[in-house]
């Protein structure tokens, strides 16, 4: 393995590709999702499904972690030994002049995707893996009924935890701006389609941030003019 | 007065070469390892014969100032190499190839040198195609050639405007092969200062790293000059800052003849000088002559006000411009050579007419030819009644689509639209076809001391023609060194490793280090450049474009003068022991105040015009450049005898027994 | 014009060193960049100091010696040009100029502004050739077509000066454009096809070795390259080195 990763091409192309999986990923969890806007019952039974699918839970769920935690680890080792690799550092060094902040402060953007995660976890996935695996509850059931819609609306009661959340996704699209043509370049996609993946890149970029805000923002109002 | 053995082998022209290398000793492959070879310079000369030499097993150690071979200047030549492939079918051949040389070098080149030159030509496309260098292709993927001044025929292969940067680039990756093999040391950084000599035959050098300040001994069974010309004599030229004749004057004195250094090239199209401050000049392609008509304003009044900024080039009528070329040059025009154009210029500008704040700056406009292109483009689209703005627009799309890069440049230098208003051009020392002497082996006249490249004065004689300076770095590194130095190394197998420690490299290392040690503590008043500039006023002005028996005997006492007051208020700052770039100025600075003497007096001793050479004395009766074939027809090789002013003469003459010899018309 | 400039002083490579302002009068605008450090050196030669070391040679853009971080950018805030080709019409009076040397763990300063290269020698040492020797011997030059196409974008990426302004602009001092350009025109063409897998495997390892850092794609490189290298290029090595190393 670190044989393989020694090389800086090699990294940043595992950099690309678990990119590109989480880029998938990330379309998969926005598209479940969006079905709470429109059917609470449909929302529950998608959930019910990914929560409780063998295949989802047990090949997919580790994979996905993987995923995570390589992307990060990966992309602050990289950060580390690219500081590093400037070791006097200049007096006057103007950095807009010449790419864009999104590119320059990956790091940052990601850094802040990586706190939202952990608290994601802490608030969702570990509650979840401790129902179903501790407590072995895999029905899914609260007080008779499905209990995903409800948990969901229960997380976009508070302000603060809303506005986090929407500053999270705001680094997220930040963070895609850049990312996602630059996993296609990093893996040696430059050609005359580079124009289009660079568009769709801009657009995937604001759609998918933008869907999660809008699920958020879409529950918290619903439920503070209740 | 001795004569020069040139070794021109016997046998007919077309087969001295092959005759040559049939009958010449060889060194075996395990012997090469046990010789060495310094080569100083690495251009495309010294880069080219560095590689080949690493490869045929020869030990090289190879020295560059800067920190990469890759930036010598044959870097920043531009418009392309020759070869007499004849891929156009139009009638080219080795023959016509030396034919064109040698009478673009108005009949002062040796025939031998300059046919071997054609011949190794079409071999120096096909290695550098094997080497990946990016020539210009048609849509048929073959290798595209574009024409050149002088020349009936297109034989110019070219790598879009940076043909010098492509071509020495192969040469530096050839290098890089040899230095990953472990056959090159490449000694970045380092400025060779003296040449030793045992028994008479070159041995080694004494070197400075540039870095630590180091002075450092390195021996060799042959060293190999190619440190490029010394056009910088002139303070502004085209040559890089750090283009210098050091290593090229320390070998004429010790022993190494100088050859007609009065013949130097200035090219008619460089942006002009600004101001005082100018520290270098900037050469646009020559090419910008076939669409650009050259002209300054007829009255003196309108020059004047020019001058001052009170009047617009756009402003002056027709009537009132002077387009002189055309006007002295009816049949070739604005297409006259380097040299008839750049005096053209020059005695205009003389004459008050110039036209820029320093008034030495001629215009070259585009205007009527935009307004041609423009109402062809229009007809070919079918406008028949273009407005005035229709066909300016369309004809500056033509002219950006020839010239685009270049006027940009321009405008990036200047800050004016070329399209809009005329340029300013002047012409600017560019090349030296002069450099020293060498023999049919590219050997000088001192043993195992090789010159090549614009170093050395061999195939350009009087002029050189475009595009041929690069094929002469490369054949005399590729395919001519590397078989010359073998002969003479054949002798030296059983020498064994040159020791660094005789009383020969104590010597030379102390006479080094003495005048390093002058200039550091000599408590001057004025720097290296407050001299160079005072030298190269003197050149410009007195052994420039134009030359007279009176100018040229003012300008060496004057530079005599100027040698003296050097030698005692020169000023350098810093120490030894570093990194020091005025040390290594004043060095290369003193050289030149030798070497512009010698310039002056061969120039006053050549009584005729000459290719680059011109004697206001010796003109026809409309002006013209006059040749005396029958008295000048030599070679002038100086040998050193302690003093410019005192350099014994011996001459070279030269024979054309395949060249009928012409005078050179434009009219 | 008059202007401060605060300028990088070092005595040598183990020095410590440090900014130092100076003020420099009477600059026209039409002077070169290097130009008005020559006016400036000039006054320290004058006043008995040691003038400011920095490199430089062909001033027209293509020896790729000049190498100067001016008002943090490499060479200057204009475009498509080298130090030496910055002018300084491109300055106001008054302005107060910062010049550095490039900075990155693998160009160690020399001295003042001059930095050592030597990585990118090493890295070209690496692969950056195609193994023919100079018999004079190889096949006629028009033996094999090359497409326009690839003979052109071989000479775009060839037109590399190897300056150093990629190295210095990028955030993480990665030297990728430098590196690919060179992949690239070999890449590019039949003759660089034989030992292309070698060559992009080999050249790559010398500039991790070399200590620059990684790309991020942050695209700097491309817009200070003197030469507009295209970020292109870096796509073509990372395929070629995919290539090279999986298959």
């Amino acid at each position: 393995m670190s044989e393989i990763l020694s090389s800086s091409i090699a990294r940043k192309v595992a950099m690309a590709l678990s990119a590109l999986f989480l880029i998938i990923f990330l379309l998969i969890h926005l598209a479940v999702n969006l079905t709470s806007l429109f059917s609470a019952d449909v929302f529950n039974q998608a959930s019910h499904f990914m929560g409780t699918n063998p295949l989802i839970q047990f090949a997919m769920q580790p994979i996905l972690i993987f995923g995570v935690v390589f992307h990060f680890v990966m992309g602050f080792v990289l950060e580390l030994k690219n500081k590093k690799s400037r070791n006097v550092k200049y007096v006057n060094y103007n950095g807009a002049a010449n790419a864009s902040w999104m590119s320059r402060n990956m790091a940052i953007s990601g850094g802040v995707i990586l706190i939202f995660i952990v608290i994601h976890f802490l608030d969702f996935w570990i509650p979840e893996l401790n129902t179903k695996y501790v407590l072995g509850d895999m029905s899914g059931m609260h007080g008779g009924e499905f209990r995903y819609f409800e948990e969901l609306q229960h997380k976009f009661m508070s302000p603060v935890k809303v506005g986090v959340y929407v500053i999270a996704f705001i680094l997220l699209a930040l963070h895609l701006a850049h990312g996602f043509q630059s996993a296609f370049q990093s893996m040696g996609f430059n050609n005359k389609y580079t124009k289009f993946v660079k568009n769709l890149g801009t657009i995937y970029s604001i759609v998918i941030p933008l869907g999660f805000i809008i699920i958020a923002l879409y529950h918290y109002f619903i439920q503070i003019n209740h | 007065m001795t004569t020069l053995n040139s070794r021109i082998p016997e046998g007919p022209i077309k087969d001295k070469w092959t005759l040559y290398k049939d009958h010449i000793d060889l060194v075996n492959p395990a012997n090469k390892r046990n010789i060495d070879i310094i080569v100083v310079g690495t251009g495309l000369a010294g880069g080219s014969a560095a590689a080949t030499l690493a490869e045929l097993g020869y030990n090289v150690k190879a020295f560059a100032y800067q920190d990469s071979p890759r930036r010598a200047h044959s870097i920043a030549a531009q418009g392309g190499i020759n070869a007499a492939k004849n891929y156009m079918g139009d009638g080219d051949s080795n023959y016509r190839l030396f034919y064109d040389t040698v009478k673009g070098g108005d009949y002062r080149s040796r025939e031998a040198n300059v046919h071997r030159l054609a011949e190794v030509s079409g071999a120096i496309i096909d290695q550098c195609v094997a080497q990946g260098v990016p020539f210009a292709r048609d849509y048929g993927g073959l290798l595209d050639n574009r024409s050149f001044g002088g020349v009936l025929v297109s034989r110019t292969f070219y790598a879009k405007g940076q043909t010098g940067q492509q071509l020495l680039l192969g040469c530096y990756s050839a290098m890089n092969r040899q230095i990953a093999r472990g056959k090159i040391e490449m000694f970045n950084r380092h400025e060779m200062l003296d040449v030793v000599k045992i028994d008479g035959k070159a041995r080694g050098i004494i070197a400075r790293d540039l870095i630590t300040g180091e002075i450092e001994r390195h021996s060799a069974h042959a060293v190999v000059i190619a440190t490029g010309g010394y056009g910088n004599v002139y303070f502004l030229s085209t040559n890089a800052m750090g283009s210098n004749a050091t290593a090229a004057w320390k070998i004429h004195k010790k022993g190494a003849y100088f050859a007609n250094p009065c013949f130097t090239q200035i090219h008619p199209t460089c942006i002009p000088r600004s101001g005082d401050y100018q520290s270098k000049l900037t050469l646009m392609s020559e090419s910008l002559r076939n669409d650009g008509r050259i002209w300054v304003p007829k009255k003196i009044e309108d020059a004047k006000a020019i001058q001052q900024g009170n009047l617009k080039p756009t402003a002056i009528v027709e009537e009132d411009r002077d387009y002189f070329l055309e006007r002295r040059y009816p049949a070739y025009g604005n297409l006259v050579p380097r040299d008839v154009a750049s005096r053209a210029a020059k005695e205009r500008c003389d004459a008050g007419h110039g036209v820029n704040a320093t008034g030495e700056a001629v215009y070259l406009d585009f205007a009527a030819a935009i307004n041609r292109y423009g109402s062809t483009k229009a007809k070919i689209s079918g406008n028949q009644n273009p407005s005035k703005e229709e066909i300016i627009t369309l004809g500056e799309a033509v002219i950006e689509e020839k010239y685009g890069n270049l006027f940009q440049m321009y405008e990036k230098i200047i800050d004016e639209n070329p399209y809009k208003t005329p340029m300013m051009i002047y012409p600017a020392t560019h090349y030296t076809m002069g450099g020293v002497w060498v023999d049919y082996n590219l050997m000088t006249t001192v043993p195992g001391l090789y010159c090549i490249g614009e170093a050395n004065f061999s195939d350009h004689g009087a002029n050189r023609l475009g595009a041929s300076a690069l094929m002469q770095g490369l054949a005399d590194g590729y395919f001519v060194l590397p078989y010359t130095i073998g002969d003479y190394l054949a002798d030296d197998i059983r020498t064994g490793k040159i020791p660094t420690d005789s009383p020969e490299f104590d010597e030379v290392e102390k006479s080094v280090k003495d005048q390093l040690d002058f200039f550091i503590n000599n408590e001057g008043t004025h720097s290296v450049d407050y001299f160079h500039k005072k030298l190269g006023l003197v050149m410009w002005n007195k052994v420039g474009m134009a030359r007279n028996e009176k100018g040229l005997k003012e300008a060496i006492k004057e530079i005599q003068d100027i040698r003296k007051d050097f030698w005692k208020n020169v000023k350098v700052p810093g120490d030894l022991n570093e990194m020091n770039p005025e040390l290594e100025k004043a060095g290369r600075v003193a050289d030149f105040l030798e070497l512009g003497e010698l310039f002056a007096k061969d120039a006053l001793e050549r009584e005729e015009s000459c290719g680059g050479h011109f004697r206001e004395e010796h003109i026809t009766e409309d002006g013209e450049a006059k040749r005396d074939d029958k008295n000048f027809a030599y070679v002038a090789a100086w040998e050193y005898t302690g003093k410019p002013s005192e350099a014994i003469l011996h001459k070279e003459e030269l024979e054309f027994k395949d060249i009928e010899l012409k005078t050179r018309s434009y009219k | 014009m008059n202007l401060t400039l605060k300028i990088w002083r070092q005595k040598g490579p183990q020095d410590k060193g440090q900014m130092v302002e100076y003020k420099v009068t009477d600059i026209s605008e039409h002077m070169s960049f290097l130009e008005m450090m020559d006016v400036l050196n000039e006054s320290l030669v004058a006043k008995d100091e040691v003038p400011i070391a920095f490199d430089h040679d062909c001033r027209e853009g293509i020896c790729g010696m000049c190498s100067l971080h001016i008002n943090g950018e490499p060479h200057g805030p204009d475009r498509g040009i080298t130090t030496c080709q910055l002018h300084m019409r491109t300055f106001k009076d008054g302005d107060t100029i910062y010049i550095e040397p490039w900075r990155a763990k693998a160009f160690p300063v020399i001295k003042d502004l001059v930095v050592d290269r030597m990585a990118f020698e090493r890295i070209q040492q690496a692969g950056g050739y195609i193994s023919v020797n100079t018999s004079g011997n190889t096949q006629d030059a028009n033996a094999i077509p090359i497409s326009k196409y690839n003979a052109d974008l071989s000479m775009d990426a060839a037109a590399c000066i190897g300056c150093g302004a990629c190295v210095a602009s990028c955030k993480n001092s990665s030297a990728m454009l430098f590196v690919a350009a060179k992949v690239s025109q070999f890449a590019l063409l039949p003759q660089g096809k034989v030992e292309a897998k070698d060559r992009v495997l080999n050249m790559v390892a010398q500039m991790d070795l070399e200590g620059f850092g990684n790309c991020t794609n942050t695209g700097a490189c491309e817009v200070e390259c003197p030469k507009s290298i295209s970020l292109e290029n870096i796509a073509r090595m990372n395929r070629e080195y995919l290539k090279a190393s999986i298959i």
